[in-house]
């Protein structure tokens, strides 16, 4: 049965994203000494196009170029086992060495934490990282694990009935972040 | 897409679609063994079980790493430490499988069909790992993946087999494989082992008993077992297959300039293949054997998801 | 006294065929005419059915001595009544084999006391069908075999065979031959062809059957026996029959159902599809319907060869080669062949009556005082076959499921209605 979902309201506009991403860029390169050791790890598929937004952004306020790898979470989820057909799984492409580095996962929302620990499982398996962070765009609550992120974009109150869109012009072709609610 | 079929019993009933899907999802795998550490938790506590009434070594440790990688439990029955030897037959070794419930049957057996079989008596998803002389379907699967990995595509790739094709699985599986992709294939062998029926396994098959002939334009050359038990009961002389048809440095020189070569091992240095081209650049047999784990495991995560009864479309 | 009233009776012997009555008394045919009126006679309502002559098959395996969990003469002839034979030939493969008068003797007083349907055993050439001396051929004959055979295998060399047919011929049998050269026959579970390589299964050539079919034919021009070649299957082996009757040859042959309406593209690692002879091409599926309409196949034979489970469910190479026939001859006939138009009503009675009547060298007729065996069947009935309702003890059929239009009705056996459709 199809779940019946309805448009509550729009949390951010295009400029708002862009305000906020430029936000978590400059503090990015405020809290790891202007970035040196740092590389960006984008979740798929929205942590994709906002990591890569993230890092031009810094490369164009401190000409500093970070490597940004993609990393593909399915093979890593805690939930496999309930799931019928399994979820077709996408390359993960990080084409660089991770020890010694600052990765910073990037992911549009954060919600009960268990994605973030499954790239965090993943992330071990290509090496030893000096530290992980967590970026993300949006922060609704609702932790089912301890993970907290590192640099949060703007945190909303929800309830469980909630969804929370992020749009993005690289995959959705439009660009807003949409508080959508389900119909019971 | 999704996984169309519940059971990979065979690639003849495949659609190209179906093929590149599998290619497609056997990438991420073969990421993955390049990862320093390997093994995945992501079939954690399922069970796969490996029940081989041949004896092989190189697919059963194949399906058994792809299996320890994704962090699933392993299964093994073998033919001779199981009660087969017995007199148990397959339909009581059906009964215990489905008593013991894994998630995933891995299944090779000298008669052809035998995994049709059991696949038809339980509800559990089978692999076929080789079934008599009728298909190898994983095999098939990696030597495109190998393929398409060094040329890049598979689209109308001149591709010969040699060998014996007639009691061979792995020709078959290869066949539907390649021919999915529009290439065109040409069958070289001594004639007795050339059934021409094999033109109607896929437009475009050529019969081909003269090497020289079915090296000429050759991209990829793939080149089969000799199953030396085979070369005694038609009586052709050991001498006679290595003079005609045994893959040597001055014979891969006829194919195209960097034809690629494979072969499903084990191979016998000497018999058919020659030293010098089995170790030569463009043998990817190697390479066979990694994307032979990627694909293997491609196969079981993407299987293994199916709980019982959960059935889901597709032909089976 | 049994009075059948109205049927359309076909007598092949005759050529009849006409609207009549039949009475029946004492076990055999006692008046033929329309409007009979008998007042003590129980009365059949045969309107809108055929009554025919009992139909006669040539070529079965009723199990017994020896293998009762597949069949016995029991069960096996009770599925034979419900397909409208009168009369079955069972083949001598037997545990023990029957090569001798002792064992031909307990078949036919365990067919006395347990058969539905009369029961004419066939005894094997050689003893214990191995090819290498000769049965007890004559004293088989006074217990009661109607032809002797090694079925299961052809007469192991030309040389017995010989023998054989020199020996059979003043004792006035025939000998049945299975067809197949052994060494092309060695390992293989199918016909060769497209699917046999599709599917990797080791598969026999169409020239297993007619090499040995020449052989017979050359033994039988030089013993002048009657040769009846089984379960014939290609397209040259037909062929090779047809060009010895037209030199006069005492050669008759038989097909059975599965022959001319399957074929090798239905083999699906399905065992209920596994036989010997095994299932041919499409031409040679044509050449039977052919041969069957046109006079140069004698019989229908089934080839009723029941297995249990145990040997029939398991891998397709180790699978016992046979499938049970006798509930769906009559129905697989007039679909394939009188529905089809490719042959007459008349002509498909006669492949069930008078011809093998013919093969084993005795009468079949519906004239006064034969004997009162008669199929009385509908060529329109609609019915569905289903292999657990079968009265055989084995269910190795690939028919299981076929709905069919026509059916046998009922069958009488010296003159006693010895199975009737409910």
């Amino acid at each position: 049965m199809p779940m019946q979902t309805r448009e509550k309201n729009q949390l951010m506009t295009y400029e708002e994203i862009e305000r906020t991403l430029q936000r978590l860029a400059h503090e990015i390169v405020e809290k790891t000494n202007g970035a040196g050791k740092v590389a960006l790890i984008g979740i798929r598929r929205r942590g994709v196009p906002l990591a890569r937004r993230i890092a031009r952004m810094i490369e164009a306020s401190s000409g500093v170029k970070l490597p940004i790898g993609i990393l593909d979470i399915t093979l890593y989820r805690d939930d496999l086992s309930l799931v019928a057909d399994h979820p077709i799984v996408q390359s993960t492409d990080i084409n660089f060495p991770v020890d010694d580095k600052i990765l910073i996962l990037v992911d549009d929302v954060l919600y009960t934490g268990r994605t973030v620990r499954a790239a965090l499982n993943g992330l071990f398996d290509h090496g030893r990282p000096r530290a992980i962070q967590l970026c993300v765009l949006i922060d609704r609550g609702h932790r089912e694990l301890p993970i907290e992120a590192t640099y949060a974009g703007r945190k909303v109150q929800t309830t469980d009935l909630e969804i929370i869109e992020v749009r993005l012009s690289e995959i959705d072709h439009e660009e807003r972040v949409m508080l959508i609610e389900r119909v019971p | 897409m999704t996984l169309r079929f519940r059971h990979l019993l065979a690639l003849e009933p495949l659609l190209r679609e179906d093929i590149a899907f599998l290619l497609d999802q056997s990438k991420p795998f073969q990421e993955i063994q390049r990862n320093p550490l390997k093994k995945l938790a992501t079939l954690r506590g399922k069970t796969v079980a490996l029940l081989f009434f041949e004896s092989s070594t190189r697919t059963r440790i194949s399906f058994s790493t792809a299996a320890a990688r994704l962090g699933a439990d392993t299964m093994n029955l073998q033919a001779e430490a199981s009660s087969v030897k017995k007199g148990e037959s397959l339909l009581d070794t059906v009964r215990t499988l489905d008593a013991m419930k894994p998630d995933v049957i891995v299944m090779r057996h000298s008669a052809s069909g035998a995994p049709q079989f059991v696949a038809e008596r339980l509800k559990i998803p089978v692999i076929n790992a080789g079934d008599g002389v009728h298909e190898h379907p994983t095999q098939g699967l990696l030597d495109a993946l190998t393929i398409r990995d060094r040329i890049g595509h598979l689209d109308g790739l001149n591709v010969t087999i040699i060998g014996d094709i007639q009691h061979s699985r792995v020709a078959r599986s290869d066949i539907y494989a390649l021919a999915r992709f529009g290439c065109r294939i040409t069958l070289c062998g001594p004639a007795m082992w050339l059934p021409r029926e094999c033109e109607q396994m896929a437009p475009g098959i050529r019969l081909v008993p003269r090497i020289e002939e079915a090296l000429r334009d050759a991209q990829v050359l793939i080149v089969l077992r000799v199953q030396t038990e085979r070369l005694l009961e038609p009586g052709l002389p050991l001498d006679e297959y290595i003079r005609l048809y045994q893959m040597t440095p001055g014979r891969l020189a006829q194919a195209q300039p960097g034809a690629l070569l494979l072969h499903p091992g084990p191979m016998i240095r000497g018999l058919e293949i020659d030293p010098a081209v089995a170790d030569g650049p463009q043998s990817c047999i190697l390479e066979q054997v990694t994307n032979g784990v990627a694909v293997r495991m491609a196969l079981l995560y993407l299987m293994a998801g199916g709980t019982p009864g959960s059935g889901g479309p597709g032909t089976d | 006294m049994l009075l059948i009233k109205n049927g359309r009776v076909i007598d092949p012997s005759t050529g009849g065929d006409s609207t009549s009555d039949i009475l029946l008394h004492d076990g055999r045919i006692a008046r033929v005419s329309p409007g009979i009126d008998a007042k003590d006679a129980e009365v059949f309502d045969a309107a809108g059915l055929i009554v025919a002559p009992g139909f006669i098959d040539l070529h079965c395996h009723l199990r017994e001595p020896g293998d009762e969990p597949a069949e016995t003469i029991e069960t096996g002839t009770r599925a034979a009544a419900r397909g409208g034979f009168t009369a079955v030939c069972p083949m001598p493969n037997t545990k023990p084999v029957n090569d001798n008068a002792s064992v031909t003797r307990s078949i036919v007083e365990r067919a006395a006391s347990a058969a539905s349907v009369r029961v004419w055993p066939i005894g094997a050439a050689s003893l214990g069908s191995k090819g290498e001396s000769l049965a007890e051929i004559s004293a088989m004959k006074d217990a009661g075999i109607v032809a002797v055979t090694d079925d299961g295998r052809p007469i192991a060399t030309a040389k017995i065979l010989r023998h054989v047919m020199e020996y059979c011929r003043a004792l006035g049998l025939p000998v049945i031959e299975h067809c197949e050269d052994p060494s092309l026959f060695a390992g293989a579970v199918m016909r060769e062809g497209a699917t046999s390589v599709r599917l990797g299964l080791s598969g026999m050539p169409a020239a297993t059957e007619s090499i040995c079919v020449s052989r017979d034919i050359q033994i039988c021009a030089l013993t002048g026996c009657r040769l009846h070649i089984a379960h014939l299957s290609t397209t040259k082996s037909l062929e090779l029959v047809r060009e010895a009757k037209h030199a006069g040859l005492p050669v008759t042959c038989e097909v059975t159902p599965h022959h001319f309406t399957l074929t090798d593209e239905d083999v699906h690692y399905d065992t209920r599809f596994k036989m010997n002879p095994p299932l041919g091409s499409r031409e040679d599926r044509e050449a039977m319907l052919v041969g069957l309409a046109d006079g140069a196949v004698d019989a229908i034979a089934t080839d009723h060869a029941p297995h249990t489970r145990a040997t029939k469910e398991v891998e397709f190479d180790r699978a016992a080669f046979g499938v049970t026939g006798f509930e769906t001859a009559l129905a697989l006939a007039l679909e394939a062949l009188v529905h089809t138009g490719r042959a007459p009503l008349g002509r498909v009675v006669e492949l069930f009556t008078s011809g093998p009547a013919r093969v084993l060298g005795i009468r079949s007729s519906l004239a006064e005082k034969e004997p009162a065996d008669i199929t009385i069947f509908s060529t329109e009935h609609r019915w569905t076959f289903r292999a657990e309702e079968s009265a055989s003890r084995s269910r190795n059929t690939p028919f299981d499921g076929r709905t069919f239009r026509g059916a046998p009705m009922a069958t009488i056996v010296g003159g006693r209605i010895v199975w009737r459709r409910s």
